[in-house]
């Protein structure tokens, strides 16, 4: 199963489980979402419960907010993470406090789904990591899987969750993971060894991370594509490092960071997104904070530029294998 | 200038173009004079059918639907037959809104609370709404709807509780005084970002029609509001959907300093803003109790018919500040409450009730009276419970709570972290001793 497919099984598992379910968004519908994520679902659950909405993320995200509010369980998508933003004032003034400022009298059991993140020569406005923007509202919850496997159980447990939740998916892996060698042909998932998905229902807790790999050498600490770029990378340079896929980035999983970086003294961070208060920056400060005198190393934080996503040199923007074997070779003292 | 960018002067000889800024037609010290307002006679604007077509409603988007003449009998097809009971209800709570805002604007200036909003001017457009509504419609309010609360008996000592931000307030002092949320009595939880509540209402509606409930949703946006994104959202969600919905515009004139053409009002009306969506739309006379209970009967019963939604723009006109941090004499003259040609909606209604035989002018004193008292009561049993920053709030703790259904280990550890920077500034203070 590809990870597009896994998504559509949990949406299909929760449809059917919960009558409250319902999938709204651009496309969604009879169509099924021009990543086809959505496919087959309105056949089979009807126009009430997956509807095809208007071009107007504000509308969407608000709309869901009232149907929350009445107590269904919406599961908006919007098409591409870069359109997040006409809805963002819905999803981090409305959604993100309506639990706290009604003292519990309504909340938000949103899931919003979006592909985010580059790699399919998307340009500026189809390749957007905009995970830190909802990282830094307090009441928000930010998932993002990196396998077919991961992305069915935490979806399902992202719409069972009472908070709105944020779910990234990135687009690049959706086929097949992605070892940032962008030159070479990319394998399917079929041929992936974790990416087996058992069927019918099942759920991965949030705010747990996942050891891909466990070494002595180094921790990597990554999320989504950057979770097998990083890995490849590592293995081609035969580097026995410590490869943590956090799965969730609010909650994020202290503890097993803490015991990695205890155990290796050494880290790198990972993501896609632009640098300047990326996530990263909030993974490095925690780990200073609680890791320091562990630490043999200064902390690499390996990402993308501070610059939009440029169309014709998008693996020149890239973090790919250069750049993170630079930020090894540092960690581990070669030069 | 930009650097390396060329002058943006004209060139050629071409006409120079104009930067167009609205400006209100008086500022303060201007004589007022509101010839401009057209206001049509009572009872002379036709009434279609619930289930009309929204193109038919049209002309009542530029027309404005008023039921009380000037001899304050109520006349024309809007007329809504209230008998003299509920006449003198709707009166009463309109009263009783009134009074409310009178002795919470005094609490905020003897120091009780940090803010408060009245509506004075506006009652008509809260109180009759709700008296037109079923009590379990859901309203996505904006902050000038404290009349639906009062109309729909909820407790006066909770309101105040929340104005205070005291023990008592259910909403544990974490909200704007006045940012009332009441689930038990259908009333979403007040926003302080303008105009997130439309949407919002068009997707109950849409949840409950999808869901073959019988409950409509109805929202309520100021003329300035009116002029975010949020509001075009909601008209194209609840058009395309045909949601069971009443959006209304309560059009009093000003936001803040602005005047209403800062939200289009001079190119056009609200209500016509429906005609573009094809929504059925109505501008209603929002100082005249009865229009504007015949408007929402009216969009109420449409939307409860599967007939779809409708856009309602109360004109009327907001005869105090715009809050308590307000100060409305720096902006527009003096004279314009008491000369808006609509009069004042309670004065309105109680003479109407007077001419009908069923009211008199000292049993209004005595219910003025009445109500003060009943306001003060509220009051005094309310502020047993403090007031804000007096010390009697919630405890420390809930400040970290309902964050997330449950509490994560990062705000498990700032929680520790302000309990120990309170020990250190009071070291025999305990979280739950007050
Ligand atoms: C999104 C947003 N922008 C600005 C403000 C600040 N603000 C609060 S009330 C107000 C005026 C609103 O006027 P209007 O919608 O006409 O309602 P009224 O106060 O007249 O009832 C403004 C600008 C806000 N609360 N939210």
């Amino acid at each position: 199963m590809n990870m597009i497919e896994a998504i559509n099984d949990a949406l299909d598992i929760m449809m059917g489980r919960d009558p409250d379910v319902v999938i709204m968004g651009e496309d969604v519908g009879y169509f099924g979402g021009v990543f086809r994520a959505t496919a087959g679902l309105q056949k089979k659950y009807g126009k009430n419960r997956v509807f095809d909405t208007p071009i107007n993320e504000c509308g969407i995200i608000g709309a869901a907010v009232g149907m929350a509010a009445y107590g269904l369980r919406p599961v908006p998508e919007i098409q591409f993470a870069d359109y997040i933003y006409p809805g963002y004032d819905q999803l981090v003034s409305e959604a993100a406090r309506l639990r706290y400022r009604s003292a519990n009298e309504f909340i938000a059991p949103i899931t919003v789904r979006s592909p985010f993140g580059g790699g399919i020569f998307g340009g500026q406005t189809h390749s957007q990591s905009p995970e830190a923007l909802f990282t830094h509202v307090a009441g928000l919850k930010v998932v993002i899987p990196s396998t077919p496997h991961d992305a069915k159980g935490l979806l399902i447990a992202a719409i069972e969750d009472n908070d709105p939740v944020i779910f990234f998916e990135p687009k690049r892996i959706y086929n097949g993971p992605f070892d940032g060698y962008y030159d070479k042909p990319a394998k399917p998932w079929s041929q992936h060894p974790d990416s087996a998905v058992p069927e019918g229902y099942y759920s991965i807790p949030l705010g747990k991370a996942r050891v891909v790999r466990e070494g002595e050498a180094m921790t990597v600490l990554a999320y989504g594509t950057m979770v097998h770029v990083a890995a490849a990378v590592c293995a081609d340079k035969g580097v026995d490092a410590e490869i943590i896929d956090l799965r969730t980035l609010v909650p994020i999983d202290i503890e097993t960071v803490e015991k990695s970086v205890e155990k290796t003294g050494r880290v790198m961070v990972v993501h896609e997104a632009t640098r300047t208060s990326g996530f990263g920056a909030e993974l490095v400060a925690l780990v200073q904070e609680r890791c320091f005198y562990h630490l043999e190393a200064p902390i690499e934080r390996v990402t993308g530029f501070d610059t939009p996503y440029p169309h014709s040199l998008e693996w020149a923007y890239f973090p790919g294998p250069v750049r993170i074997g630079e930020a090894i070779d540092r960690l581990l003292g070669a030069d | 200038m930009a650097k390396g960018r060329k002058s943006l002067a004209r060139g050629g000889n071409r006409p120079p173009l104009e930067f167009y800024v609205p400006e209100p037609k008086f500022r303060p010290g201007d004589p007022v004079d509101f010839v401009h307002v057209q206001v049509p006679p009572a009872g002379a604007q036709p009434r279609p059918d619930e289930s009309c077509a929204a193109v038919d409603t049209s002309p009542l988007c530029y027309d404005l639907v008023r039921v009380l003449d000037d001899e304050h009998q109520a006349t024309g097809p809007w007329n809504p037959r209230l008998d003299g009971e509920t006449l003198r209800e709707m009166l009463r709570v309109m009263a009783l809104t009134r009074a409310f805002d009178d002795r919470m604007y005094r609490g905020q200036r003897q120091g009780k609370t940090s803010f408060y909003m009245k509506c004075t001017g506006e009652e008509a457009t809260s109180v009759a709404s709700a008296f037109a509504l079923a009590s379990d419609d859901m309203v996505f309010p904006s902050y000038r709807q404290q009349g639906i609360l009062l109309a729909r008996g909820y407790p006066m000592v909770e309101m105040i509780n929340q104005i205070y931000s005291n023990r008592a307030d259910h909403l544990k002092g974490r909200q704007l005084p006045i940012m009332y949320s009441a689930r038990d009595y259908s009333f979403f939880t007040i926003s302080g970002n303008l105009a997130t509540q439309f949407p919002q209402a068009v997707g109950w509606a849409l949840a409950s029609a999808s869901k073959g409930d019988s409950r409509i949703a109805t929202s309520f946006i100021g003329d300035g509001s009116s002029a975010e994104g949020d509001f075009h959202a909601a008209m194209t969600f609840a058009t395309v959907y045909n949601a069971p919905v009443v959006l209304n515009i309560v059009n009093n004139q000003w936001a803040i300093s602005s005047f209403s053409g800062f939200a289009g009002a001079e190119r056009t009306t609200f209500a016509a803003r429906a005609i573009g969506y094809g929504m059925a739309g109505l501008r209603v006379d929002g100082n005249d109790a009865l229009a504007v209970y015949a408007a929402m009967q009216w969009a109420a019963n449409r939307a409860r018919s599967n007939h779809g939604p409708t856009l309602i723009e109360h004109f009327t006109y907001r005869a105090e500040g715009h809050s308590t941090s307000d100060d409305p004499s720096q902006y527009r003259s003096a004279r314009e409450a008491e000369a808006w040609p609509l009069g004042d909606p309670i004065t309105r209604l109680k003479k109407h009730l007077i001419a009908i035989g069923e009211w008199s002018e000292e049993q209004h004193e005595t219910m003025d009276r009445e109500l003060a008292e009943q306001v003060k009561a509220a009051t005094k049993e309310a502020e047993k419970n403090g007031v804000l920053g007096h010390g009697l709030h919630h405890p420390f703790h809930t400040m970290f709570e309902d964050v997330y259904e449950e509490l994560p280990w990062h705000l498990e550890e700032q929680a520790e972290q302000a309990i120990r920077e309170r020990r250190i500034k009071w070291p025999t203070w305990k979280e739950y001793e007050q």
